[in-house]
């Protein structure tokens, strides 16, 4: 029964939906994705954020599967990564950065636990591409390499893969049980992995695999020497060959007292390792000071912790048996160590040179085009090809920062570029997003949560053995830990612009489908953008 | 009152959460929410009064399973829902007149109650709400308000406080605040604006009949403000809800500031936001990251004539002393711990 | 049932048997005694299921009423005088909704200066908004219409008023047949809503309308009272059959087939005009009377059939409209429009001022003589207001207007020396 209701004064419900509101707007709001700026800082161009998000909700394996469309080593990356995404992180302007790094390695150990595989390639493109040298450079290349669906050959001249992950991260902050099944997992894809076997002259290797292109990552391995005026009698080592030496039958004879000298995250790491082989004192002796020593504080902090010793502002002038003659430095204007022609002896078992490594160039005599420059190859930033058209090369034999992650990046970049290549096309150069800035962001929204700290082994055992330091989330903390992102720039289904919209002009698509704005109602006010707390939507003008 | 899951990213302030179980999310965040405002309405862009409304009603729709009446005062809210030929509203809804919205919620309950009575059943199962803004409620409303509550009749009262008559063009009402430029409260002589010393807090005056329920809450805070309609609504008698609800044509402010406005005027103490049963109070929403009241005040051209060259520092320190007291007398700072 | 009892009383047992399910109270003499005795039944069980509620005002109480009768609950109030000037914008609101609720208004005068007393000023005052006015001449007319008013108030969605004179009727005490239950419950139905708040059908009532349809609106109320002249001697009819008396209608006359003379009242002076009436109809005058009982809907087409056959008119009302005359002339005279009769106003009984036969008999041989005044107000005592006109040209601060006259009439003594 409907009533008869009475002219004009009674009126039925939607009738106002024939008022369409959208005719008042001068500004539309648009749903845009914004770069996250962890995502703009990770080296290996990871996409944080959309890992993260499968993360949040506890779905795991979608967040690994995300992860690994960019980078192959999560469980690698949550140990040794520098993580200068999580410095980018605009968390950290709230209370702390997203513990990005952490919940990457839960996820990596989480799909080792679990047997996790990567997706096949969805088709063999009959192209053959050689890689040179099994470190993360390498390794990242034949993996995105053989996804795409390109037969690879990996040559690595060790006997062993991982490159410096092998031969110079120590066990106590990578476990080579991890290394090495993070690198199974590729040759799992179909990677053909060739040990022991050193590449002198690369076109002739690849025409022998009949290659049709190939990528160089033959890392730096040459220890550089300082000139330390020594008698015969001085214990003199480098560090890379000390590292390298952890993973031989026989560990190296340091001795109770060790000198290391160098600021470097090498000289930390043969300091620590020093500790772990039983000496009593191990020092590092560096020009500067702790504020400009390249070594990461967070791994000096370590080492201090561990009971290694610093010497700052001191160089080593000689060395004669046992005794070592340290000058004192001052820092003049520019921050340059000057001597002071103050001097004092150390007494040390051994001397360990962590001075940094050169390039050897030798297998690369003779390849036209190519262009070696400040000790490395250079290369098409854009593209990672040198010179010699159809060879590319990265890591740490390239131009840029020498870590880890920058050699995986470097892999990825080539593989792409090299798929491209092969099908005589070139990559066009991606527009980057803008990034979703700390402004962009209505953080009011994110209740206060501060970061969850790893646990760590204790200092005991931290000097007697070789044990992962650095302890995992458990699915708790990691969860907690993912939820802690903020989601920059990228919608994250809150439902605040659903919910706040005075209009009713927003449209709930449902669960993964994010929103639609209804231009019919939309008055155009803004709140939807202003309320975003991720910064995903944009009011842009309507135009007339 | 805050909610008891604590959730990071999420949080516990957005309108939705896709990582809560679906009964713990807000009624705004659900598909199937009953837009008991529907689009269309000839509100401003950007009011305060329009969510704020379908905020409440949506919120009271579910607690009672749609079984739900409104009446509705004149002012904005009415004019903008309902002006021949198209409603807005998708429930029973009632305007009569200006100040009488608690009394014909009264007589709703009334007639529901014998309704009741004649099917056999305890109490109506159709529960009532009545509404108003700031002037239909603290002025002109206010004697059947009062009444309304000293006969503890079945109704809901909301007050949507846009601090003055918006719908007349932006008078001065009980509720407008010092220093706040109206139409009727110009910013001239020497003491621009709304005069100190005048007003009243009918939230309070509210308590003081001490009727069942009595709470504030803003368009800025969704879950407080659902989970106390919510709770309102589980109970019987007077209650009464004050809902800040920014106008950025009244106040000079811009449309897309309308929810920041909103949680400014809580963060400053401006707005205290609380709870109160049978006229005590039993809850406050603790400040959760303290502003000067300047951060709240620049963003309204009404307290316009407060900054610039000819400011009015004094004005603005008079201004954040009322916060103070407020904040003091409800012990919203979280150390005072006066919960 | 045939019984002796208090107008009030009356009118409160007769609308309890319409059996009200909400019921608003405010107190002002002289309604009072009616939701009193409305009260006490709700409160003694008797009335039941009944919601009584005792609110803030008079605003209220008809605030209240909208919104029970808005929710499909019959609903009663009874108000007087200043009672129902405080409640006007409600009262307009309740027709302009088309609500059907029943208020008594037992009519006293407005103030100032205060009067509790009987006059027609307050329902006259309210004539325009859109409510049916019906005037009762006595207790059992007053009862009878209540009943009726239910009925007429639900059909057309349109609320009712009935005036009875207050004290006059209110508190007399007089014998009235009250009807039973079953007799009231055959006639009146059970209160079916044209509109109504329910949540199984949600509208929106009470929209702003503009000038695209306003003058719409309004037409259609005057429509709908229009339909109602039909309607409501219908129901007299309806009522008569079922109880078996005459009550309502629109207009009664009283030896008026033959008068050249009629006097038009309303009310209960109706009955004292009537013994008049028998009077100079005793001394051979042709007069009747003709009692408007229905005066919204104006029933134009009843008064000038009652009135066309006759040489004059007098109207004698208990309202007066400051500036012009008399109220119900105006209408009347309406109603005269081209029959040729002569037509006098008499304003009498203001504040409550005695309606005597004598003055009666005086003025109407007056009219029958064509020697009255167009506009006369019975009983003035013009010694007073001549000397207060007097004073007042004489000087500026004449002093408070009430003290002056009780003064002129020796009645005073001023509590301050009167300046010169
Ligand atoms: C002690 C130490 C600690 C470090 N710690 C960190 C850290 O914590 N985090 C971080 O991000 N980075 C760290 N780094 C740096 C990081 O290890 C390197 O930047 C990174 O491994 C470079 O990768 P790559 O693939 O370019 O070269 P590499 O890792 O050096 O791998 C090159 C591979 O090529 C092989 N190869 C060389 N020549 C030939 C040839 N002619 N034919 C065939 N194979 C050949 C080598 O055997 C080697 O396996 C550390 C470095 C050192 C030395
Ligand atoms: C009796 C009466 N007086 C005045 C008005 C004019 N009037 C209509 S709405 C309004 C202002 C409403 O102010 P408020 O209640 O605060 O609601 P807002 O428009 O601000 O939401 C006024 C003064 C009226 N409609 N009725
Ligand atoms: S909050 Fe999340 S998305 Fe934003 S920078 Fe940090 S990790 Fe990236
Ligand atoms: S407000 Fe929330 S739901 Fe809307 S776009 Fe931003 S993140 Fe997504
Ligand atoms: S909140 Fe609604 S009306 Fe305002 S801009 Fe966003 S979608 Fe449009
Ligand atoms: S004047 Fe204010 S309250 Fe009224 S519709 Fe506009 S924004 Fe809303
Ligand atoms: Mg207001």
């Amino acid at each position: 029964m409907t009533m008869k209701k009475p002219f004009a004064i009674t009126l039925d419900p939607g009738s106002s939906l024939a008022n369409k509101t959208g005719a008042w707007r001068t500004e539309r709001p648009v749903y845009v994705d914004r770069l996250p700026p962890c995502n703009a800082e990770c080296p290996a161009g990871e996409d944080i954020q959309g890992w993260l998000y499968h993360a949040e909700g506890g779905d795991y394996q979608a967040a690994w599967h995300h992860l690994v469309r960019e980078n192959p080593f999560p469980a690698i990356m949550g140990r040794v990564c520098y993580h200068t995404c999580e410095g980018a992180c605009n968390r950290g302007q709230l209370d702390a950065a997203v513990g990005i790094n952490s919940v990457e390695r839960f996820l990596g150990d989480e799909a080792l636990k679990q047997g996790w595989q990567f997706d096949a390639p969805e088709l063999e493109t009959g192209k053959h591409v050689l890689v040179v040298g099994a470190g993360p450079s390498g390794l990242s290349a034949a993996y995105h390499l053989r996804r795409i669906g390109h037969r690879v050959t990996v040559i690595e001249a060790g006997e062993a893969p991982g490159g410096m992950m092998r031969f110079g991260i120590p066990k106590y902050r990578l476990p080579r049980d991890v290394l090495d099944a993070e690198v199974a997992r590729i040759a799992a894809l179909g990677v053909t992995f060739s040990y022991g076997e050193k590449v002198a002259d690369i076109r002739a290797s690849m025409a022998e695999v009949g290659a049709d292109a190939a990528y160089l990552a033959i890392g730096a391995h040459i220890a550089k020497r300082a000139f330390i005026p020594a008698k015969d009698s001085a214990h003199i080592l480098d560090a890379v060959a000390v590292l390298r030496s952890m993973e031989g039958e026989a560990p190296p004879m340091l001795g109770r007292r060790v000198v290391v000298y160098g600021g470097g995250n090498t000289a930390i790491d043969v300091a620590r390792t020093a500790r772990r082989l039983g000496a009593t004192e191990a020092i590092i002796v560096y020009r500067r000071t702790r504020e400009r020593m390249p070594a990461h504080d967070f791994e000096l902090e370590e080492a201090l912790e561990e009971g290694v010793k610093v010497k700052w502002l001191s160089t080593i002038t000689g060395a004669e048996g046992g005794t070592l003659t340290i000058e004192k430095m001052v820092l003049d204007g520019e921050g340059r160590p000057q001597p002071t022609g103050e001097f004092e002896t150390l007494d040390t078992d051994s001397l360990v040179l962590a001075l940094g490594q050169d390039v050897d160039m030798s297998l690369l005599s003779g390849v036209p085009g190519l262009v070696a420059e400040d000790g490395v190859v250079q290369v098409d930033a854009a593209t990672q090809m040198t010179g010699y058209p159809g060879l590319f090369a990265g890591g740490d034999m390239a131009p840029g920062t020498r870590n880890v992650t920058v050699a995986i990046g470097h892999g990825k970049r080539a593989a792409r570029n090299i798929d491209a290549w092969l099908r005589g096309e070139v990559l066009a150069p991606k527009v980057p997003k803008p990034v979703a800035a700390f402004d962009a962001l209505n953080p009011w929204y994110y209740s206060d949560a501060p970061k969850t700290l790893r646990p760590q082994l204790d200092i005991a055992r931290r000097t007697s053995s070789f044990d992962e330091v650095q302890g995992g989330l458990t699915e708790a903390t990691a969860l907690f830990e993912a939820r802690r992102c903020l989601s920059c720039g990228n919608c994250f289904e809150c439902d605040n612009c659903y919910g706040v919209c005075p209009d009713n002009a927003v449209i709930k698509l449902g669960p993964g489908l994010r929103f639609e704005i209804n231009l019919d109602y939309c008055k155009g006010c803004g709140i939807c953008a202003s309320e975003c707390p991720c910064g995903a939507i944009e009011m842009v003008l309507e135009e007339g | 009152m805050t909610q008891p899951i604590k959730f990071y990213q999420t949080g516990t302030f957005t309108v939705g959460n896709r990582l809560l179980p679906e009964d713990l999310r807000t009624v705004q965040s659900s598909e199937a929410r009953d837009n008991s405002l529907n689009s269309g309405h000839r509100a401003c862009q950007g009011c305060g009064e329009a969510l704020g409304a379908r905020y409440v009603v949506d919120a009271a729709m579910r607690a009672t399973g749609g079984q739900l009446i409104a009446a509705n005062a004149t002012g904005c809210l009415e004019v903008f829902s309902t002006p021949y030929p198209e409603t807005s509203w998708q429930l029973p809804w009632l305007h009569s007149l200006f100040g009488n919205a608690a009394a014909v919620g009264s007589g709703i309950a009334a007639a529901l109650k014998v309704k009741a009575q004649k099917a056999g059943q305890a109490q109506s199962t159709i529960r009532v709400i009545a509404q108003g803004g700031d002037g239909g409620t603290t002025d002109i409303g206010f004697g059947c308000l009062s009444g309304m509550f000293e006969r503890n009749d079945d109704v809901l009262y909301i007050c949507y406080d846009n601090e003055g008559y918006m719908n007349t063009g932006v008078q001065r009402s009980s509720a407008t605040p010092p220093a706040a430029r109206t139409a009727t409260t110009q910013p001239l002589g020497p003491e621009p604006g709304a005069e100190f010393g005048k007003g009243k807090n009918v939230p309070l005056i509210a308590v003081a009949h001490e009727i069942p329920y009595v709470a504030t809450a803003t368009v800025a805070d969704l879950h407080d403000l659902e989970a106390k309609v919510e709770k309102a609504m589980s109970m019987h008698g007077a209650r009464y809800l004050q809902v800040f609800v920014p106008c950025p044509l009244g106040w000079g402010a811009a449309s897309c500031d309308t929810i920041r406005l909103a949680r400014l005027a809580r963060e400053t103490g401006l707005f205290p936001v609380f709870e109160a049963e049978n006229g005590e109070i039993t809850a406050v929403t603790k400040i959760r990251r303290p502003v000067p009241v300047d951060d709240y005040l620049r963003l309204q051209k009404r307290f316009a004539h407060l900054f610039g060259p000819k400011g009015h520092p004094e004005t603005i320190a008079r201004i954040q002393a009322m916060a103070d007291k407020n904040i003091k007398r409800f012990g919203l700072m979280a150390e005072e711990g006066a919960a | 049932m045939i019984k002796q009892t208090e107008g009030s009383q009356a009118v409160a047992e007769a609308v309890a048997l319409c059996r009200p399910e909400v019921i608003c109270a405010y107190p002002i003499s002289p309604q009072t005694h009616i939701v009193e005795g409305l009260g006490a039944l709700v409160k003694g069980g008797e009335l039941a299921p009944c919601e009584f509620l005792n609110v803030e005002s008079e605003f209220a109480a008809m605030s209240v009423a909208i919104g029970s009768s808005a929710t499909g609950a019959r609903t009663y109030t009874a108000t007087a005088s200043q009672g129902l000037l405080f409640m006007v914008e409600a009262v307009y609101n309740a027709s302009g909704l088309g609500l059907p609720i029943v208020m008594t208004v037992a009519n006293r005068a407005i103030g100032a200066p205060i009067n509790i007393w009987n006059d027609h000023s307050d329902s006259m005052s309210q004539r325009d908004c859109g409510w049916i006015q019906l005037f009762a001449e006595s207790n059992q007319e007053a009862l009878d219409l209540h009943i009726q008013a239910f009925k007429l108030a639900e059909e057309m969605s349109m609320p009712v008023m009935v005036c009875m004179d207050g004290f006059i009727l209110t508190h007399a005490y007089e014998q009235v047949d009250m009807p039973d239950q079953a007799q009231v419950d055959a006639f009146l139905p059970p209160y079916e809503p044209r509109q109504v708040l329910d949540p199984a059908e949600p509208v929106s009532i009470g929209a702003m309308v503009g000038p695209e349809a306003f003058m719409e609106v309004r037409y259609l109320a005057h429509a709908k009272q229009t339909m109602a002249l039909d309607r409501i001697p219908e129901i007299a009819a309806e009522f008569h059959e079922v109880f078996g008396r005459d009550a309502g209608g629109l207009v009664r006359g009283y030896r008026i087939e033959d008068a050249e003379t009629i006097v038009v009242a309303l009310g209960s002076v109706v009955g004292t005009l009537e013994e008049t009436i028998d009077t100079m109809r005793a001394e051979g005058v042709k007069i009747g009377v003709l009692s408007i009982r229905c005066f919204r809907p104006f029933p134009m087409a009843a008064v000038r059939a009652a009135l066309a056959r006759c040489a004059r008119v007098v109207v004698l009302e208990k309202s007066f409209a400051v500036g012009l005359g008399g109220i119900v002339s105006t209408d009347v005279r309406l109603a005269m429009v081209r029959i040729h009769v002569r037509g006098y106003t008499v304003v009498a009984g203001l504040g409550g001022r005695p309606i005597t036969q004598d003055s009666l008999l005086r003025v109407l041989r007056l009219a029958v003589a064509d020697e009255l005044k167009n506009l006369t107000f019975l009983d003035l005592d013009w010694d007073i207001v001549n000397n207060h006109l007097a004073r007042e040209a004489a000087s500026r601060r004449t002093g408070p207007i009430a003290e002056n006259l009780l003064r002129d009439i020796g009645a005073s003594a001023p509590t301050r020396k009167a300046r010169p």
